[in-house]
Order: C-alpha cells, then sequence, then structure tokens
C-alpha cells in the first residue's frame, strides 16, 4: 500500500439536473467517506450529493436554489 | 352539464381531461407555467391561462393563482386530474366556495382518506380488511407491547406520510427501538410529524386495487380491479387488469364488498380503495385514493368504459345508472408500462431536450402523453414521459403487445427507463404472474449481476 502523505483537492459533482435544495456541510467541516454534502432536488425526488473519498470541505462551489446539471462539480474536498 | 371545465394539471392527465371534456364538447381551459409554454395538449383547449414560473409552488400548486384563473374564465368546474392539488381538501373547498364544482368527492372524503390512521379506523369501523395494527406510539415501551401484541414481522410507518416514504420493517423485538427513531425523524423531516404506528407486515404481498365510481344520489359500483404489484421504490411502473391468477368470483366479491361498503358511507364520486393481498389470498386495506388514478387506461380497456367522462358526469350530477350499462364485465387483458425520464439502472432523474420521441403506434395500444418531440423534460415535474398501455385477448398476447411496443418507442435527449420495464415485462416471473411488489428489485438485481 502506497502512503498518501500529498494532500489532493477533488471536485464532488451532481449525478443530476436540479436544484440545490439543501446544502449539509460546511467549508472547513471533515467529511467521511459516504457522508453526504448537500441534496439536490430533481423531478420530486431528493438525490444525495455524496464525498466518495471523505476529506475536508475546502469550498462549496453553488448555493441553495441554484440550477445545477449533471456533472457539475458542486463542492471542492482536501483529502 | 357544465357550461365550462377548467383543468387545472399539466402533462399526461391534464392531455387526458382535455380529450374527456371534449368528447362531452363542454368547452375547456387550460393552464400552463413558464416551463409548459409550449405543451402539446394546450392547442386541445379552447382558452388558456399562464400560471406563473415553473417551479410547482408558483403554478399548479398556486391556489390563489388557479383561483384567480377560476374568476377570470368563468368555468363552473374544475377538473383537478392526479397529483397537484387533486387531493388537497381546502382547495377543494375553496373551489367548491366560490360556487364552482370540484371535480372529485365532496372534502371530507379527500381529509379523512389523507389521515393513514383515520383513513384505517374508519376502513375497520365500517367492515372492510384490515391487518394488524397500532394507533400513533407514545413511547418505546408502547411500541414494545404493541408489537409484541400485533406479533413479528412489524412495518414501522409514519402516520402522516405516503408513497412508501420511512417505512421500516421490523423482524426482532431488539430492532424496534431503533425502527421506531428512524420512521419519526423520516416523518418530521419530511411531513412535519414525527408520529408513526405500526402494522402487521405482509411478506411479498400483491397489491390490488378496486376502482369505484359513486354519483351524488348514493349510488356506488365498482368497475373490478387493477394489480399494481410492480413497483420500485413503493412506485408503481407496470399495472395491469384484470388482475392474474386470482379467481374471477373472490376478485368481483372483493370488489362488490368495498363498493357495498362506500356506498353506505355516502362516497360519491371516482376513487380507489388499495388493498395488499398475501400469501394466504386474503385482502388487507392499505389506502383509499380520493381521484382519479394514473393506472385508470387498463380498466378503462377491459371493461370499455370511458372513466374520466363518467368522472366529469357523475360530478355533474348525473345518476351512475345512465352514466355506465346495467352490466359491466371484463374482456381480454391490459396492461400499462409508465415510461419515465431516468437511468434505468439507478432510476436517477434524467431531464433534458427530447430530441426524438416517437410514441408507438398500433391496433391495441395506446399512449397517453403531455410531451413532443423537440419539447425540454424540465427537472421540475415528475419524470412521467408517457403512459404505454395496451389491451389483447389474452394476457400472453399483451405482454407480447406491450413488448413490442416499448421495442418502438424512439426515445432520445434523455436517459429513459424503457430498457428496465423491458427486462421486467420480459422476466420469467411477470409472464408466470408471479407478482409481489418486491419483484423489481429481484428481477433487476439478478440481470444487474
Amino acid at each position: 500500500m502506497k502512503g498518501r502523505t500529498k494532500v489532493a483537492i477533488y471536485n464532488v459533482k451532481s449525478e443530476v439536473t436540479g436544484a440545490v435544495w439543501k446544502i449539509v456541510a460546511t467549508v472547513g467541516q471533515k467529511l467521511e467517506p459516504g457522508d453526504t454534502v448537500m441534496i439536490v432536488e430533481s423531478m420530486k425526488m431528493e438525490i444525495p450529493v455524496i464525498a466518495e473519498d471523505g476529506g475536508t470541505v475546502k469550498e462549496v462551489l453553488v448555493a441553495e436554489g441554484n440550477p445545477v446539471t449533471e456533472g457539475q462539480p458542486v463542492a471542492a474536498l482536501e483529502t | 352539464m357544465f357550461r365550462k371545465v377548467l383543468v387545472a394539471n399539466r402533462g399526461a392527465v391534464a392531455a387526458r381531461v382535455l380529450r374527456a371534456l371534449a368528447t362531452l364538447g363542454i368547452p375547456s381551459v387550460a393552464v400552463y407555467s413558464d416551463a409548459d409554454a409550449q405543451a402539446p395538449y394546450l392547442a386541445m383547449a379552447h382558452e388558456t391561462f399562464h400560471l406563473g414560473p415553473a417551479a410547482p409552488l408558483q403554478s399548479y400548486l398556486n391556489q390563489d393563482a388557479l383561483l384567480d384563473v377560476l374568476a377570470r374564465c368563468g368555468a363552473d368546474a374544475l377538473h383537478p386530474g392526479y397529483g397537484f392539488l387533486s387531493e388537497n381538501a381546502p382547495f377543494a373547498e375553496r373551489v367548491e366556495a366560490r360556487g364552482v364544482r370540484f371535480i372529485g368527492p365532496a372534502p371530507r372524503w379527500i381529509d379523512v382518506m389523507g389521515h393513514k390512521t383515520r383513513a384505517r379506523d374508519l376502513a375497520a369501523r365500517s367492515g372492510l380488511p384490515v391487518g394488524a395494527g397500532s394507533g400513533v406510539i407514545g413511547d418505546a415501551a408502547a411500541a414494545q407491547s404493541s408489537a409484541a401484541a400485533i406479533g413479528y414481522p412489524v412495518l414501522v410507518k409514519p402516520a402522516a406520510g405516503g408513497g412508501g416514504i420511512g417505512m421500516i420493517a421490523v423482524h426482532t423485538p431488539d430492532a424496534l427501538p431503533d425502527a421506531v427513531e428512524r420512521a419519526a425523524a423520516i416523518g418530521r423531516r419530511g411531513f412535519a410529524n414525527g408520529d408513526v404506528y405500526l402494522e402487521r407486515l405482509i411478506e411479498r404481498p400483491r397489491h390490488i386495487e378496486f376502482q369505484l365510481l359513486g354519483d351524488r344520489a348514493g349510488n356506488v359500483r365498482h368497475l373490478f380491479e387493477r394489480d399494481c404489484s410492480v413497483q420500485r421504490r413503493h412506485q408503481k411502473i407496470v399495472e395491469e387488469a384484470p388482475a392474474p391468477g386470482l379467481a374471477r368470483a373472490a376478485a368481483t366479491a372483493q370488489a362488490q364488498q368495498v363498493a357495498d361498503t362506500l356506498r353506505r358511507l355516502g362516497y360519491d364520486n371516482i376513487g380507489t380503495v388499495e388493498m395488499l393481498m398475501g400469501g394466504d389470498g386474503d385482502f388487507t386495506f392499505l389506502e383509499m385514493n380520493t381521484r382519479l388514478q394514473v393506472e385508470h387506461g387498463v380498466t378503462e380497456a377491459v371493461t370499455g368504459t370511458d372513466l374520466v367522462v363518467a368522472q366529469i358526469r357523475s360530478a355533474a350530477g348525473e345518476a351512475l345508472e345512465s352514466i355506465l350499462p346495467p352490466a359491466l364485465d371484463v374482456t381480454g387483458h391490459a396492461l400499462e408500462a409508465r415510461v419515465y425520464a431516468e437511468d434505468p439502472r439507478r432510476f436517477l432523474p434524467s431531464p433534458g431536450p427530447l430530441r426524438v420521441f416517437r410514441p408507438p403506434v398500433a391496433d391495441g395500444v395506446r399512449v397517453e402523453t403531455g410531451y413532443a418531440e423537440g419539447q425540454v423534460v424540465t427537472p421540475h415535474y415528475d419524470p412521467l414521459l408517457a403512459k404505454v398501455i395496451v389491451h389483447a385477448p389474452t394476457r400472453d398476447a399483451a405482454i407480447d403487445a406491450l413488448c413490442d411496443a416499448l421495442h418502438a418507442f424512439a426515445i432520445e435527449g434523455v436517459k429513459h427507463n424503457v430498457p428496465a420495464l423491458l427486462r421486467i415485462v420480459a422476466s420469467d416471473e411477470f409472464r408466470a404472474a408471479r407478482l409481489h411488489t418486491g419483484l423489481v428489485d429481484e428481477v433487476l438485481a439478478r440481470d444487474a449481476r
């Protein structure tokens, strides 16, 4: 197993086109893999945006109510 | 009969109601949000009114905007369709207070059937089969004693919920406290109400529902049953009539009991009583929908009736005996598949432009849609693109016809669930009518391996 000494920044993306319903995570917060960053609403469904690899929230790139498209980066995390 | 009817909805059901009004020769009024300004069905209406921005709260759920259109257009009746305000009792009361007929049952029916435990109580008091269950749970100790009295497995449910949201199956007493806590949290978050109650869990049930039509003179008749067991996330995706493999006498007897009960209670328009059927063949009351149902088309196909026309005539005060033929029968078999704009593997919504949208055209195939090629499917509304309804002499022939129709449905520009529908309808379980509400998950999980 290779050691992970370098910090890496990655973007989490919305899986669907819709609008940001609720931002759950805050800048500076440490997230575990699988934690919810925000919830996007589309077609009467709430779809969570998940921090697959966890990490510290560096920046939230959208605001509640903003439209988002499928694949759009919505937050930057640092591992 | 009504002079003019306002259709307070959008999409496939707006198109369906506008067609029924044309059949009856009644002038119609349609409404639209910014997102639906180019909707093809608007051309069927005699008048159209803009409601507001795309967001439902500012358009199709905006009671004041709808009542304003009602006053301006001079309609003497309003058809709510399904979804949106169709089961909103205060809205129905506001419409009726203006001397305008709400095309549905009296508002008190919408009110009582909208509350799960009140609806269950009414059903039980009225003699419908209701499974063992509790009232609203007080505390952890009460939950344990209720669950023990009901017998495991039990289902923990938010009392103000709907659509299967927050339901948790519990098989052993040690798992109960956590389930009660989680269901209450979901209820608080989703329905602003943390009340939960318990029901006996029926494992691998079939969902069977009974179509009813009442009039304003105290008559209620049934139009047999539908099987809607094929569901994903508690949402129906394939429906059929009649329910396969069910003895006709048993199905008709249960339908008649439901109709007789609602006649005694004074039900007065279209409605559906949903039940679960366990492995023992016993029916249990689930809920009642006090409106036109999405899947009404399969009942229309096998009974040869126009349920929307019938609903409107009943609301206008016509007697059931002049609306329906003296004897109704089931002819052949009908299937409906709901085509959604969603990923066929994970069922995530997929709005976008309908670059290609060519519904199948064939004998015995009916397609209900509110869309046309070139339109955009927005994220604001539910993902239903179309309903494909087939009617054939036998269930086997209907399955073949539905597969052909789904294969012929050309859709490009959005992801859609047609591949998943085809896997389900072509599966051995579906063909053999081994139906239960977990069938979709089982078939798709097996295919994913």
